[in-house]
């Protein structure tokens, strides 16, 4: 025993490297290796959890897309996307429902965008930190917040039965638009704060003010961000349905709307009383999983071009 | 030179003006909503509503009692949460720390996509594909439940969660990274040890406001949730959520009558819920505001 301890100890101070795996007999570089390589395999297992974890998120998207396109391609056709449901909703097609949905999410971002846009100008150029920064914001977070369900009662209350104008697309649209408003002052703000001070400086130091800056240098800058923030505002109010249940959206009218007091189809709406109150919900499954398509359609395809668009203005911004 | 002085005044207050825009629509909104759900209080007391435990409005004589409703909602959003939470700071903690740039560029999209699903398409997936394979898979009566309801809000709020504690990860300082590493810690070490603490307030604020966008979700309860206005005794029972109450009654309510009062009072309380959540969120993202190093 002592011969071998002693023989492991001189070890330890040979630099031949050749007999460096030798070390693997002291108690201390034991314990240490093994710490180590515990603490590795920690990691590698709690690694491949986290990896888990990012791949069932992408997975749900996928799994959601692919049993919607699998079910709702065969219901797709030109009769489908350009007739009117006809025989009770069993059959024909979603025109009016495409129709009312691009009416309300369009009336929407036509409220939304000029008050938003406007008070990003002033979050972002005009207002100093203080109390009254402070509060303007948290008025914005809070309006975020506020669930898609109390945004239709405010609209019933306030659009459809205090202003009158009864369930139409004007109280649907005033209603999303209200909704949508922190989504537009969002991306508006990131805009404006992607714009370099540079530019502010340059214009103001040519003698132009404050106004003349932002109209003319600040503005045209931010524009394409802007847009982007105004394609995702019209695809987050064309997905949107409790706000447009008690305010626009009606189970079934045989007429396009002819002026923005009529009441609408809309796809969400739509989808929703075939699949639950439809006079044969299984019957017309496949016109629930062909209208659904096209509502996923219209909203990813807006957002897919949003979000493209922005990463490349972001690299842009970047360089 | 008078004239420009007086555009340029004028234009900041008009700005400001329309800024306050924001503020005068939250404010609307409770104006309207006590406007039409406090008369109910004339027929029930406070207490009797918020604990009573039958809602019967369409009875004779109805029953307004919504703490069967409060508890579903309540229910639906902890355990979407339980689903959530790790899986939504998970993935963050990918994008920001593990993930090489080239796959978090094209895994932040997917994640952002999920996010702008619209709700009523979740619920029909929900209601048309995920309840009957739980009802097989679990050999229950109905797969529109409270879990189905949960899981389906999880993967809605999971984005939220996601994308503003990935922002927060993002803001820590490398230098603390660098310390970390260079004392000798394993990456995981760093990452539990010294990022997530430095982050935490960030993490938090996402989590509510995940929170707060479950509990007020309405479409996936209204479709998934099963409808039955009950305290559940199980996590496969069927529950009615305050939102899907609200969507599925007021259609069939008499303008002005109790009953409909009664949705807007459930109205009220629903808003209260997610004015908290997000007065909260705001808090702790203001009071344990992440500055640098400071932080830890």
């Amino acid at each position: 025993m002592d011969m071998e301890r002693t023989a492991s100890e001189t070890d330890l101070f040979q630099t031949d490297r050749r007999k460096r795996p030798m070390e693997k007999d002291s108690p201390f570089k034991k314990m240490a290796g093994a710490g180590l390589r515990r603490r590795k395999a920690l990691q590698s297992a709690v690694f491949f959890l986290i990896r888990l974890a990012a791949v069932i998120n992408g997975a749900a998207l996928f799994v959601i897309l692919f049993f919607m396109v699998k079910n709702g391609i065969g219901a797709i056709n030109w009769t489908f996307l350009t007739q009117p449901p006809i025989d009770s909703m069993t059959r024909g097609g979603i025109l009016p429902c495409i129709v009312g949905t691009l009416a309300l999410s369009l009336g929407a971002i036509v409220i939304a965008m000029p008050i938003g846009v406007a008070s990003a100008i002033y979050l972002n150029e005009y207002a100093r930190p203080g109390k009254v920064l402070r509060l303007i914001r948290l008025g914005i977070n809070n309006l975020a917040g506020v669930p898609s369900i109390v945004f239709g009662l405010f609209g019933l209350a306030l659009f459809v039965v205090y202003f009158k104008m009864g369930v139409s697309i004007a109280a649907g649209a005033l209603t999303l638009g209200a909704m949508t408003l922190p989504v537009i002052i969002g991306a508006t703000e990131e805009a404006l704060r992607a714009v370099p001070d540079t530019y502010r400086e340059a214009s103001l130091g040519l003698g132009a003010t404050k106004w003349q800056t932002i109209y003319r240098v600040v503005l045209p800058a931010a524009m394409p961000g802007i847009l982007t923030g105004g394609i995702l505002g019209i695809s987050r109010a064309a997905g949107e349905t409790a706000p447009i249940m008690f305010t626009a959206a009606v189970f079934f009218t045989p007429v396009l709307p002819s002026s923005i007091f009529d009441e609408v189809m809309a796809l969400p709406y739509h989808i929703y009383v075939l699949a639950t109150a439809g006079t044969e919900i299984a019957k017309t499954r496949p016109l629930q999983y062909g209208t659904a398509l096209v509502l996923i359609a219209l909203v990813l395809g807006m957002n897919l071009v949003a979000i493209v668009y922005r990463s490349h203005l972001r690299k842009k911004m970047r360089n | 030179m008078l004239r420009r002085n007086t555009i340029e005044r004028s234009m900041k207050s008009f700005f400001f003006v329309i800024a306050t825009a924001s503020i005068a629509i939250l404010a609307a909104i409770m104006v309207f909503l006590f406007a039409e759900g406090l008369p109910i209080f004339e027929t029930v007391s406070v207490t009797d509503f918020v604990f009573g435990k039958y809602w019967y409005p369409t009875f004779e004589p109805p029953e307004f009692g919504i703490l069967s409703l409060i508890m579903a909602s309540v229910l639906v959003t902890a355990v979407s949460a339980a689903i959530s939470i790790p899986l939504g700071v998970m993935t963050a903690v990918y994008l920001a720390e593990i993930a090489r740039p080239k796959v978090a560029e094209i895994v932040k999209p997917v994640v952002e996509l999920l996010a702008a699903l619209p709700s009523v398409v979740i619920g029909f997936f929900g209601m048309v594909l995920v309840a009957p394979f739980l009802q097989r898979v679990f050999d229950i009566p109905t797969g529109l439940n409270l879990f189905n309801a949960s899981l389906m809000l999880a993967f809605m709020s999971i984005p939220t969660i996601c994308s503003i504690s990935e922002d927060a990860i993002h803001s820590v300082p490398n230098a603390l990274r660098e310390a970390s590493l260079a004392l000798g810690a394993t990456h995981l070490e760093t990452i539990v040890k010294v990022i997530i603490p430095a982050s935490i307030s960030g993490i938090s604020t996402a989590v509510i406001l995940g929170m707060s966008r479950a509990i007020g979700e309405t479409m996936v309860v209204l479709m998934v949730a099963g409808g039955a206005a009950m305290i559940p005794e199980s996590i496969f029972d069927p529950v009615r959520p305050m939102p899907a109450s609200i969507a599925a009654e007021m259609a069939e309510a008499p303008f002005r009558s109790d009953h409909y009062y009664a949705l807007f009072a459930t109205g009220v309380v629903l808003f209260l819920f997610t004015f908290l959540f997000n007065l909260i969120a705001d808090y702790v993202s203001n009071k344990y505001r992440q500055v640098g190093e400071a932080s830890l």
